[in-house]
Formats: structure tokens, sequence, C-alpha cells
């Protein structure tokens, strides 16, 4: 799953469903391998799809709670064993929270083809973003009365977007536009077992 | 008498003239390759298809087959190479195969899944390229062109006209096409040359064909490029 790196799946194995039943319903909670996720540059599809492993999402939250993530809203990424990074780099707020990402999570994921390599998005990299703001905001009935929207709370854009390991160092890599819900299955799968995770031919595609 | 060679252990026949690539191919030994094609003469450009020869690592493509050869192929440094050089022809173009039409049916595409290429790991160059529009039936995108000649093989040899070529070099390397303007529409290229359907990738498409096959349908979908290119089986 990660070439060129012969990192093990995680520092220490995760616990399995079941394991812990003995111990206090406290210390339990806290076995919980803690996931989050976020979208910086990407479409939410790639979350879309992790929420396609449908049923199956009631015998994960049994092994996984989580952090920061679209599905608890919670803003800031505290430490965590998993984070899974969609979309690309294409401004200064994708890069804080991807560093933030980086600096909690034991292991990162880029997950989707935007992560990997800046996918849809990118396409504007060979455009001068000037004009692809005149495009989009002032030409063709554009946006805000003509106005290319210039609040200072606005994330400054970049001039290209770039994947998520240009940024920071990542562990694992989990192709797709988007990856199917059995691809991100079975990662998490071999990710919360200590396996190597590993994506059948079938699996593994770019689009 | 017939000769042989030994690739990764197997002894394989070849005929005198043939490359190591030929007797591969005939022998359904896959060796992983891009710029050729066994159609045309050898162009030796991509190294994806370098293999060790008797300690030497060669183009296979180019290499002729030679009585007693010992050649290792599919070994874990040949193919470590052959997975950088394919990141580095990802990283060097702009690829972003969910946005192109060869998508499922592409070779740079299916050699990096047969490599297990999980991400492109070098930094990514975004390199300005032009697309033509200018032709009525064919698409050039040089976003996606690897340089493989292919094109300007086929155009050159099988349909006699001379319409790609390659200037410059090295990484200001660019198809160019051969008419006055510099635009595909102002040659005399027709949708049914060789050189129009000879692409590897999708820098060549022909217009108004655009993701006619559905996904699970694709070349490449469900058999490695392996596979295809042997007609054999995976494993
Ligand atoms: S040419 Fe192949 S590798 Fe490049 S974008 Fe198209 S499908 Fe992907
Ligand atoms: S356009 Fe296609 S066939 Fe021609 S050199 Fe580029 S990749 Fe090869
Ligand atoms: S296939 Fe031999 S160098 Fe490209």
């Amino acid at each position: 799953m990660s070439e060129n790196s012969d990192r093990s799946p995680l520092p220490n194995p995760l616990p399995q469903a079941g394991e812990g039943a003995a111990v206090s319903p406290a210390c339990d909670a806290l076995k919980k391998t803690r996931i989050a996720t976020c979208s910086l540059a990407g479409c939410f599809g790639c979350h879309m799809s992790f929420l396609d492993i449908d049923e199956r999402l009631f015998g994960l939250i049994e092994l996984v709670e989580f952090d920061r993530s679209p599905l608890t809203d919670i803003k800031h990424c505290g430490p965590c064993d998993i984070g899974l990074v969609e979309g690309g780099v294409c401004n200064a707020e994708n890069v804080h929270v991807l560093k933030e990402f980086r600096k909690n999570c034991k292991v990162l994921v880029a997950i989707g083809a935007c992560a990997i390599n800046g996918g849809v998005p990118a396409m504007r990299n060979n455009i001068d973003l000037w004009d692809c703001f005149q495009e989009v905001y002032c030409y063709e009935g554009g946006l805000e009365c003509g106005q290319i929207p210039n609040d200072p709370e606005l994330p400054l854009p970049f001039d290209k977007v770039h994947p998520i390991y240009e940024v920071v160092k990542v562990d694992y890599f989990l192709p797709g536009c988007p990856p199917s819900g059995d691809a991100i299955w079975n990662f998490l799968t071999d990710l919360l077992s200590g396996r190597e995770p590993k994506l059948d031919y079938e699996m593994l595609h770019f689009d | 008498m017939s000769k042989t060679i030994t690739i990764d252990g197997l002894a394989v026949p070849f005929q005198e003239g043939q490359t190591i690539m030929d007797a591969a191919l005939v022998s359904g030994v896959y060796i992983p390759h891009l710029c050729h094609n066994p159609e045309f003469k050898p162009h030796g450009s991509c190294k994806l298809c370098t293999v060790n020869v008797n300690g030497r690592n060669v183009a296979s493509c180019t290499m002729p087959a030679v009585e007693g050869q010992q050649v290792l192929s599919d070994i874990a440094e040949l193919n470590a190479d052959r997975l950088a050089l394919t990141q580095m022809l990802f990283v060097e173009g702009n690829h972003l195969c969910p946005a192109c039409e060869k998508t499922g049916n592409c070779q740079l595409q299916a050699v990096a899944y047969y490599l297990g290429m999980m991400s492109p790991h070098y930094n990514h160059f975004y390199p300005q390229r032009e697309a033509d529009a200018s032709h009525p039936d064919v698409m050039l995108d040089r976003n996606r062109c690897i340089y493989c000649e292919l094109c300007v093989r086929a155009s050159r040899e099988v349909d006699g006209k001379n319409v790609f070529g390659l200037s410059g070099r090295g990484i200001k390397t660019l198809l160019v096409v051969n008419s006055a303007s510099g635009l595909l529409g102002d040659t005399d290229l027709a949708v049914t040359d060789k050189a129009a359907h000879v692409c590897p990738t999708g820098a060549i498409l022909i217009k108004r064909h655009g993701y006619a096959v559905p996904i699970g349908q694709r070349v490449f979908d469900h058999i490695t490029i392996k596979e295809v290119q042997t007609g054999g089986s995976d494993e």
C-alpha cells in the first residue's frame, strides 16, 4: 500500500472487536481506534464512498470512534490513530488543516485522486489564477455583482493545487475517484487488524 | 534447431534477428513496456523493459537475443526501477485520469496498476502543455504524451505520411505536428490512419467516442496488462 516505504501498518496492532471485554467500560472506550477525516480541495465524494460501506458501518463503529470529521463536526483534530485526508491542497487553510492532521495522527492516509495527484481541481494548474477568478466571478453571469470575493476571512488561494504528500509525509495511499466502499472497507479492516493494507487488482484504480 | 535464452529461469526459444522482447512476447513472457509495440521497429526510449542480461541492465526491446543469455526480468529490483520510471512519467505530464477519455484503456495507467503504483511519489511538474483540437476527428492533448514516438513511427512507416515528430531534448521534448501552422487540422492526417489509433495513452483520441465503453467493460478493468499483452493468464 505504501510503496517506497517499509512502515508497518500501525505502531501497535489495534484492538479487535470483542477484545478488552473484560476491562472496565471506561478502558474499553479508551481502546477504540480514533479516526479523523477531512476534505481539503475535494468534492466529499470520498466521504460519500466511505458511507457506501453501508451496514458495515455498524461493525466499524464498534471498533472506532471519530475525532474531527464531517460526521462529528468537531472543528480541530486531536490526537488520533488514523487520519483520512480527502482532497489536495489549494489554499492556505488546507495547509493548516493538513499539518494539524499530520501532527495528531499516527497514520496519515491520502484517500482519493485529489489527495494523491491534485485530481480534477488541479486542472486549473495551467490556467492563470486571475484568469480563473475572472471567468468564475466576473464573466458569464458571475457571482457577487461581478466582484471577485476578497474578504480577509477567506483563505489565500494558491496558484497551483498540490497533492498532500508534497506538503507532509503520507503513510498510505488509497487511490480512486473515489475509491469504492469495498476498497475503503478492505483498507480499513486491514489497518485495524494490524495487516499491511493491500488492494486487489480490480480495486486499484485511478478513476 | 531452435536457439534459446533463459528468462527468469524459463527457457525461451528465439529466432535469429529477434530481440529479447520479441522472443518473450512470442512465448507469452511479459516484460513491462510502453514505447514498444510489436508492430513497429523498436524505439528504446521508455526503459521500462530494462532487464538484466548476464549481469548488465539493457533495454530488452532493442537487445538482440543471443544463444545462452541469462535474462532476469521479474525481480524486485527491476520492478522497483520500473515503478520509479512510471511515477516519473506521471509527474512529468498532466495525468488526471478521472478526466481522461482513455482511462481504463490506457497502457500507462495499466502498467501503473500492474506495478502497484499507489501514488506518483515525486513532486508534480504540472507542465504547461498545449492541446490541439483543430482536427475535425482527432484530438491531440500533449498533457498526456509520454514521447514514445509510436504515432511518429506509425505515420511514417504505415500511413506513408509524416504527421508527427518529436522536437527538443530531455525535459524540453515536445510532440510537434508537421504543418506550417503547427496545427493537426492542417495536416493530411485521416481518422483512419494508423497514427490516430496507436497512442498507448490518452494523448491522441478519436473525437466523439469518449467514455463509449462503460466502467467494468474496459480493457484493463478486470485483467492486467500482462494478460492483455501476452494473451496469457496472470499467475
Ligand atoms: S493518459 Fe492514461 S495515465 Fe494519463 S490521464 Fe489518461 S488514463 Fe490517466
Ligand atoms: S502522442 Fe501518444 S503515440 Fe505519440 S508520442 Fe505521445 S504518447 Fe506516444
Ligand atoms: S519498451 Fe523498451 S525502452 Fe520502452
